[in-house]
């Protein structure tokens, strides 16, 4: 489990990084120490791989990136390790998952697409399909985001 | 239409933002811009819609949390309402309509397994959730929302 101080850094950022100059002194002081110490934890966790990035998040519709496709697709277990690395080298798919099926649901390979239109993610998925020789797949596209938020951990 | 410096900011944006003292005097050097020149265009790109949020992610396994993929088959009389119970929810972050049979998609992030079964628990009794599907994840193996603008 987290230390408490670390904990106290994941909070602080819960609500983003301000646009203001030294903006991690801020954060600093909502979690109650130096900017310093602020800094070396969060390079730590970064260095572990706690913090995956710190970085913008675009509002991919209003960037021009107006569709989003979740496809799923059956692999084989011995596959999916393959599958799933050469599918991530994608730039077009943001997340890709592997998960457990459900009853009536075989599906167990998922990979997000997003593309400036329909017809570009269906090229897209059909490709991946092809190149990682994947049979039948679903695709399931967006209609409307009913919300879109950042988790908040240990709140 | 985007300028291209903001395609250029937006671009630098969604990197490594630097973990030093003054991160936006860094990346305006990058940028051969300003500091204060890149923060007052950052703020409008953000007023203007184009930037969602700028922040720290977190690996949520490393954290201790569990993630699930949940899928519901609403009925359309229902719709309204069970959106606003889903969205409710503080371990619900993203939650999409999609075509299709199951007609709403969301994930859901909790601290233990016995917050996670009560969550659906609810969910299951919602008036109008007619089919549920659980996809507990796996394995993880890309999570990067990230987009050239070119």
């Amino acid at each position: 489990m987290l230390e408490e101080k670390d904990q106290q850094i994941v909070r602080a950022l819960a609500d983003g990084i301000p646009f203001v100059p030294r903006p991690y002194a801020v954060l600093a002081e909502k979690a109650g120490m130096e900017e310093a110490e602020f800094l070396s934890r969060m390079k730590k966790l970064k260095e572990q791989g706690i913090l995956r990035r710190v970085g913008a998040v675009l509002q991919h519709r209003r960037a021009g990136f107006a569709a989003n496709a979740l496809c799923v697709w059956m692999v084989s277990e011995e596959r999916l390790d393959e599958v799933g690395a050469a599918v991530s080298r994608e730039p077009s798919v943001s997340h890709c998952y592997s998960r457990e099926t459900a009853p009536n649901w075989p599906y167990n390979f998922y990979a997000m697409i997003h593309a400036q239109s329909r017809e570009t993610c269906e090229e897209i998925a059909d490709r991946i399909s092809a190149e990682n020789d994947l049979g039948k797949r679903q695709t399931f596209y967006s209609v409307r985001e009913w919300k879109k938020a950042a988790m908040r951990y240990f709140c | 239409m985007l300028a291209e410096f903001d395609k250029a900011i937006l671009n630098a944006v969604q990197g490594d933002f630097p973990l030093e003292s003054r991160p936006f005097a860094v990346l305006a050097k990058q940028l051969h811009t300003d500091e204060a020149t890149l923060i007052a265009r950052l703020t409008e790109l953000k007023q203007a819609g184009y930037l969602r949020r700028l922040g720290a992610y977190f690996d949520s396994d490393a954290l201790g949390y569990k993630g699930m993929l949940i899928a519901l088959c609403v009925s359309p009389d229902w719709f309204a309402s069970v959106i606003e119970a889903i969205n409710r929810y503080d371990g619900i972050t993203h939650n999409y309509e999609r075509e299709g049979e199951y007609n709403l998609w969301f994930t859901l992030q909790t601290a233990s397994e016995f917050q996670q079964q009560k969550i659906l628990a609810e969910i299951r009794c919602l008036p109008g959730v007619e089919r549920m599907l659980e996809l507990r994840s796996e394995k993880k193996y890309k999570v990067r929302v990230q987009f050239q603008l070119e």
